[in-house]
């Protein structure tokens, strides 16, 4: 019997082995060919704790630190210890009821485990802090967390500087390698964003070994694979902050834009982008709500009209058309033109002057005559050396490019447009290959297809001041502990422009400077300065209907050894002379003096800043955005009403705080509803949010307690 | 006298087995120190202490050296003389725990000794099964080519199983399937096993497939052979009705008897385990134990598939090389539940890998190879019989426990011989080993 089953016995050890090796085959596909297990162990047992370094600190020209860190405390929560915590004293101190406090410790729960800590309030406003503080004994399982903060101390400069925001996954996904990770921040816009690398420093890892619960068992391998965080390097900028604050001033219901240069070296002595608001609105606790109203405000306080939007120069770029027109050869200093009302050269009465007369280059620059420089462009581009126009048109681009327009500059700031600079394939497109040079001759006077930024401009300016050349325009002057990452390299080099004697630009300096003595910037002179300047006046279009111009004035100044390059823009301001010009001399004026001194210049001040031109269509646009607030508000209320009333018959009690604040609207455009539904009082803990609707509709400016503050800091 | 003494338990040993034993038990109280360790205790005084676990197992240790000393000084005709003996008693003790059983863990399967032990009547049936089944083979009368004699060896070997599964330990049950092993050895039908693995395999395809689907295969299956049979059917019709027979049976398997198996036989719980091995989710409102439940008001334990989860994460943490002896941070942060018992081998294949792994199932493996060795030298069938049940049961053991932490078997508690933390286990799998021992020592002789 037995040896007649003796065979079975390989039967079964072939059993075994086969079992066995089945076992090992998924071994194999575990542990060798599947990595996703040892993910997911690390993601089970190891906390990874990030040391967040301090971020570096941004000064202005004299030291004065214009961005720095605060400390800001989050109410932090660990959802398994708060047995014994007061819950009705915290639900007080934070203004919300019991059931938003379930909610609240329901999410942290969600979020991040019973064992874990979460935040459960963050950002306490100072108050809060320390009505917080002082019970703190009450509520175990809760702590005060510190978290630092950005803080603007002369709340200036909020476009240049820009903010700080939560990482999203679509950052996550383009910095991958950064080490970024959810809930961190970064630099949004701005040099915060530009210098992000240099400001945020090296993040510090700690690991820890933690159990099935979360709770952390120690440190993973003695600490061996931790790194320490070290402290992000401070910037010095070139901008001025007083200048900053002053150009803020003066485009106080302003929608335009300001960029000063330093013509010897590029820096950036002021970037004012008008309307702006306070940059500390978008740090603290209420950062989302202001973010939001901000961004919804017609007036795109959000942009940065510096370098995100582009506009035709206008008569600016006459100064451009003079220098090149001399470069070629097609006119001399001496070279006249006699207008009599209108450009007779391309049969159509147009561009028209303003004053009529004989001009030479000086003259011409001086009274802004469009005849004249319609001429220059039309030799120009007529030249029979180069053949046709197209040719022609690429020689005049070669010279624009080299002032810095047409292309990014490069200047250390991101978003920057680069405006446009036509080439021939446009008109190509637009009057076939035979076009000819009255096709395109608006482009002499800075209407037409020529666009640039403020920022291009300024930088015009600064080349013409320099008599050929520039450096890069930049913001950032040296990087604590050194230029590690090389970013500052390209504002170390100087840019000439293409082969222009410097003789040419003192013809276009005398005509500059007489725009100030007897032109059409005569307004705007600097008593004991010699300025150069150049108004502008831009015809624009929205949507096809013929909007008030755009007033432009560029400049810079002393004439001889110039220090300062500026190029100022008001939207739909009428002419240039009136608004633009005033605010540039004003501003060299502070800065090649220190500050203003003489009463009638500090009235022209606050004449300038008492100044509204917010365009038209803007305001419509606002009108319409407040009414339809009050509407909503106005059903809200209704709503809470209706509530009330359903739940309980009380209500006659104590006025309304509506009342008692009146909300700062304007009364005649506010909605029949809203007189009758306060009468009738709702809770007072539902009235809280609503008064900080109100105050956020003042967020769009710094208010004027603050800045008066900030002139206090200024003496100190 | 010594010196007699002394030459007459060495005398015969296979001592291969003893130094694999040895090693197996050692690797096993390393492993559950690897599981306990915590890195700030001093973790010498606390091996000595008695407290921890794997001090425990140590001195379990201690008591297996004393009772498999005995068992080598021991007369191997003893065995033969007790085996119905002990069978009887075995049984008799599984009886008793209904009476005065102890509840732990859901199953009342334990017997309270006193002094915080607890014997399970059931680990110790492995053993008197495994004699008594010898004993019945190796009788002189017993033909077992008859299907009688079939009958009753099946019956010998399930009766303990079928009181484990009143006691709810599900998971011993399935170890007394180890005796089909043996019995096929001794000479039961091929046929059965194949259609038992057929069977499985049914099953498992029942689990997988949409219903219809695997219908439809069963029938083109089915037609496929009656076309391919079309000539011996032509001869003889009775081979048509066989097939016929075979394929209702198999869809009235798959169409009714595996759900009402799963819906009124087993747990919610257990029809969740095996559903979640093969991938899928098991809708325990169709069960009838869990609407019993929900009737009574009591809402039916729904265990997902975490455990089997983290124990993959912790083995497949491992990588080739593993992550080195106390290194394992699946289980530091005790993530696997029950480490040190059921779920041994994660800590193994955390800290050591798959290289670990390997030889490890390779000491094993020997293991097994060298007691088949062994049965297939004994002269008498009651040794052969016996070593061949150690064999099966050892091997059924690391089969089951090894294929639920790897994710291949559905969970059922059973421990990995020899490691698993435990006095219970481990005294019963040394006492099966050294009778074995003892029984070949006396290879020669002839056992009945």
């Amino acid at each position: 019997m037995s040896v007649y089953n003796q065979s079975r016995s390989r039967v079964i050890q072939i059993i075994f082995i086969t079992i066995l090796l089945v076992i090992i085959g998924q071994l194999l596909n575990l542990q060798v060919f599947s990595s996703k297990y040892k993910l997911q162990a690390e993601s089970n047992a190891l906390f990874r704790k990030v040391m967040y370094p301090d971020r570096g600190i941004i000064y202005d020209r004299q030291g004065r630190a214009i961005l720095e860190n605060t400390i800001m405390y989050d109410l932090v929560i660990t959802p398994s210890e708060i047995k014994q915590t007061d819950t009705l004293a915290l639900c007080s101190i934070l203004g919300i009821d019991t059931s938003e406090f379930r909610k609240r410790v329901l999410t942290a729960i969600i979020k991040n485990s019973r064992y874990k800590s979460s935040v459960f309030e963050p950002l306490l406003t100072p108050e809060l802090y320390a009505r917080l503080n002082e019970n703190m004994y009450k509520f175990p399982g809760f702590v005060l967390a510190e978290r630092p903060v950005r803080n603007y101390p002369f709340n200036t400069a909020a476009n240049v500087l820009g903010y700080l925001a939560e990482v999203d996954t679509g950052f996550l996904r383009k910095h991958r390698e950064e080490g970024y990770e959810m809930g961190d921040y970064t630099g949004m816009t701005g040099l915060e964003r530009q210098y992000e690398k240099v400001l945020m420093g090296t993040r510090g890892v700690k690991q820890y070994l933690r159990d099935n619960k979360g709770r952390i068992q120690g440190s993973f391998q003695g600490g061996q694979y931790d790194t320490m965080a070290t402290a992000g390097k401070s910037l010095h900028l070139s901008l001025d902050v007083e200048l900053q604050q002053l150009g803020e001033e003066l485009m106080t219901n302003k929608v335009g834009t300001i960029v000063a240069i330093d013509p010897r070296t590029g820096g950036i002595l002021c970037m004012i982008s008008s309307p702006t608001y306070n940059p500390n609105y978008l740090t603290g606790p209420d950062r989302r709500k202001h973010f939001s109203s901000l961004y919804v405000d017609p007036r795109t306080p959000l942009v940065n009209r510096a370098l995100g939007s582009t506009y035709s120069p206008g008569s600016t770029f006459k100064t451009v058309v003079g220098v090149i027109g001399l470069a070629e050869g097609v006119i001399d200093k001496n070279f006249t033109i006699t207008c009599n009302g209108y450009f007779p050269g391309c049969g159509n009465g147009k561009p028209k002057c303003l004053d009529k007369g004989t001009f030479n280059l000086t003259s011409a620059i001086a009274h802004s005559d469009n005849s004249y420089f319609a001429t220059v462009y039309k030799r120009l581009l007529d030249q029979g050396r180069y053949g046709n126009a197209d040719s022609a048109l690429k020689v005049f681009n070669k010279y624009a490019y080299s002032f810095g327009l047409g292309n990014r500059l490069g200047i250390d700031m991101p978003s920057e447009r680069k405006g446009n600079i036509p080439l021939s394939s446009l008109y190509e497109k637009r009057y076939g290959s035979r076009w000819v040079s009255c096709n395109c001759i608006s482009n002499a006077i800075g209407q037409g297809e020529v666009l640039t930024t403020i920022t291009q401009l300024a930088n015009v300016m600064a080349t013409i001041a320099n008599k050929g050349w520039y450096y890069t325009p930049h913001l950032v002057d040296s990087i604590e502990g050194g230029d590690k990452f090389d970013m500052l390299s390209p504002y170390r080099v100087k840019h000439q422009t293409e082969n222009i004697s410097p003789s040419y630009f003192e013809a276009v300096h005398n005509g500059m400077q007489g725009v100030m003595e007897y032109g059409t910037g005569a307004a705007a002179q600097v008593p004991g300065i010699v300025v150069c300047g150049k108004t502008g006046t831009v015809e624009n279009y929205d949507h096809g209907v013929k909007q008030k111009d755009h007033a432009f004035f560029g400049a810079f100044a002393p004439r001889d050894n110039p220090r300062i390059a500026i190029a100022v823009m008001c939207e739909n301001a009428g002419f240039g002379a009136s608004s633009a010009a005033p605010i540039a001399s004003l501003l060299i004026e502070k800065y090649l003096k220190d500050s203003i001194t003489d009463p009638a210049r500090k009235a022209e001040v606050d004449r300038v800043t008492k100044l509204n031109l917010i365009p038209a269509k803007m305001l419509r646009a606002m009108a319409t955005q407040d009414s339809l607030k009050k509407v909503k508000e106005a059903l809200r209320l209704l709503q809470e009403q209706e509530a009330v009333k359903d739940s309980a018959g009380t209500g006659e009690s104590e006025p309304s705080e509506f009342e008692a604040n009146p909300a700062p609207v304007k009364p005649d455009t506010a909605p029949p509803a809203k007189t009758t539904t306060p009468k009738k009082s709702s809770t007072p803990v539902k009235k809280a949010p609503r008064k900080q609707n109100t105050l956020k509709q003042e967020a769009v400016l710094p208010n004027n307690e603050e800045r008066n503050n900030n002139r206090n800091y200024k003496r100190v | 006298m010594a010196t007699y003494q002394n030459k007459s338990i060495s005398e015969g040993i296979d001592w291969l087995i003893v130094g694999i034993y040895a090693i197996l038990v050692s690797i096993g109280i390393m492993c559950i120190f690897m599981v306990e360790y915590k890195p700030d205790t001093d973790w010498l005084s606390s091996f000595f202490s008695g407290k921890t676990n794997y001090s425990k197992q140590l001195i379990f240790a201690g008591v297996c050296v004393v009772v498999a000393t005995f068992i080598l000084l021991s007369d191997s005709k003893l065995y033969t003389a007790f085996a119905n003996l002990l069978y009887a008693f075995g049984i008799l003790l599984m009886l008793a725990t209904f009476v005065i059983g102890k509840n732990i863990n859901g199953s009342k399967s334990w017997i309270p000794l006193g002094g915080g032990f607890n014997l399970q009547p059931a680990e110790l049936c492995k053993i008197f099964t495994a004699l008594a089944l010898g004993k019945y083979l190796s009788q002189l009368d017993t033909d077992f080519t008859k299907l009688k004699s079939h009958a009753i060896a099946t019956a010998i070997a399930l009766s303990p199983a079928l009181l484990s599964i009143l006691q709810n330990e599900t998971g011993l049950a399935l170890v007394y399937a180890s005796f089909f092993i043996v019995m096929y050895r001794e000479g039961l039908p091929g046929t059965i096993l194949v259609v038992g693995f057929s069977f499985g395999v049914l099953v498992v395809a029942t689990l997988v497939m949409e219903p219809n689907l695997l219908a439809i295969i069963l029938t083109l299956i089915a037609g496929a052979v009656i076309y391919f049979l079309r000539r011996s059917i032509k001869r003889d019709k009775g081979v048509l009705i066989v097939v016929l027979l075979l394929w209702v049976g198999c869809v009235g398997i798959q169409r009714f008897a595996v759900p009402y198996i799963f819906n009124n036989v087993l747990h919610c719980y257990q029809s969740q385990r095996i559903y979640s091995m093969v991938g899928k989710d098991y809708d325990c409102s169709l069960n009838k134990s869990a609407q019993k439940m929900s009737e009574r008001d009591k809402v039916a334990k729904k265990p997902d598939d975490y455990n089997v989860r983290q124990s993959k994460i912790a083995i497949g943490s491992g990588g080739i090389m593993g992550r080195g002896f106390l290194k394992g941070t699946q289980t530091r942060g005790k993530y696997v539940p029950e480490q040190h018992t059921d779920f041994i081998f994660t800590s193994l294949g955390e800290a050591f890998g798959f290289t670990g792994c390997v030889i490890f199932l390779g000491i094993y493996a020997l293991l097994l190879l060298r007691i088949v060795v062994i049965a297939e030298r004994q002269r008498s069938t009651f040794s052969r019989v016996y070593a061949y049940s150690v064999a099966s049961i050892i091997f059924l053991h690391i089969a089951i426990n090894v294929c639920m932490t790897i994710g291949l078997f559905p969970i059922i508690g059973i421990p990995l011989p020899l490691i698993s933390y435990g006095g219970s286990s481990l005294l019963t799998f040394t006492i099966l080993i050294f009778i074995m021992v003892r029984l070949d020592a006396d290879r020669q002789m002839v056992l009945r």
